[in-house]
């Protein structure tokens, strides 16, 4: 799998996920820093990792999503590139326009830092393919903007798409529909704020995030 | 030329800042705040030459997100 990890000054877990990545397939995976205006060739999948981008100055992921790298992940996304983005990963995409809706502060202005139990709404796409549809899984979050906002028309456009991935199985930061991950309509495109590469192996406390970038990797190789 | 912008919350979306600031109010004895939205304000300092069209355009691109946000424009 030929995978690249966008790196913008305040990511902090751009190596986690580029380790998360090589783990499961073997190929490690180019970072590509946010000043590049250029992606390389033929990749299988652009990851979006999660961190302060920017200092979240402005908006969480607003300066990002607006930088030259980003662009070209844009572009990419319209060809039917598969891209993740991963908590600030998750916020940038949706300041991109790629995924509808905001992230806003938590509903209980905290951050929020430890497991969450998540449901598996749809295990059709090739981000979710590792898992049953409705399965409980165990990854965690940290973030101080995860509350989900869209507004009513498009959350019933979502749901009735099929585009809600994960669900919180529990109250986590007040997201509408308590969406934890969305998918693009094309499908190619996912934003979720639990960090699915922080629950790769045993020692991590359990192995549920390993499986997105398993099935990623039997759908995209 | 100098443009002020303001950047609020659109009706409808909850704010848990705004929230937090009218319990700290009535925390103080403020009795009666019914409600408090936090925003944002920018100070810009533009060309004479500016357009209307290009300043509406920096804050649809960058400075306010109209997913959840709507702004307005004031000359200083």
């Amino acid at each position: 799998m030929k995978a690249a990890v966008i790196v913008f000054p305040g990511s902090n877990c751009d190596r986690d996920i580029a380790t998360a990545i090589e783990d499961v397939s073997g190929t490690k995976p180019q970072m590509v820093w946010h000043g590049d205006s250029d992606l390389p060739e033929g990749l299988d999948l652009i990851a979006v990792p999660g961190g302060f981008s920017y200092g979240d100055y402005l908006r969480c992921g607003a300066i990002a999503a607006r930088s030259p790298v980003v662009r070209s992940v844009v572009e990419a996304a319209e060809k039917g590139v598969p891209v993740i983005g991963v908590c600030n990963g998750f916020q940038i995409l949706t300041e991109t326009g790629l995924l509808p809706g905001a992230l806003m502060r938590n509903a209980g202005l905290d951050f929020v830092c430890r497991d969450v139990a998540l449901t598996v709404e749809n295990s059709q796409s090739i981000f979710t393919s590792g898992y049953r549809t409705g399965e409980s899984i165990t990854v965690p979050v940290a973030h101080h903007d995860g509350n989900y906002f869209a507004d009513p028309e498009t959350l019933e456009r979502i749901e009735g798409e099929g585009r809600v991935a994960f669900r919180y199985g529990e109250a986590v930061n007040g997201s509408a529909r308590s969406i934890a991950g969305l998918l693009s309509k094309a499908g190619n495109v996912i934003g979720m704020m639990p960090h699915p590469e922080r629950r790769i192996e045993a020692a991590h406390g359990g192995t549920d995030g390993r499986r997105l970038f398993e099935g990623l990797l039997r759908a995209v190789a | 030329m100098k443009l002020r912008i303001i950047v609020s919350l659109k009706n409808g979306v909850l704010d848990p800042q705004g929230k937090a600031i009218q319990h700290a109010l009535s925390g103080l004895g403020f009795d009666g705040v019914d409600d408090v939205r936090a925003g944002k304000i920018f100070e810009l300092d533009v060309a004479d030459t500016t357009t209307d069209e290009a300043v509406d355009e920096m804050c649809r691109k960058l400075l306010a997100n109209t997913v959840i946000e709507n702004y307005r424009v004031e000359r200083l």
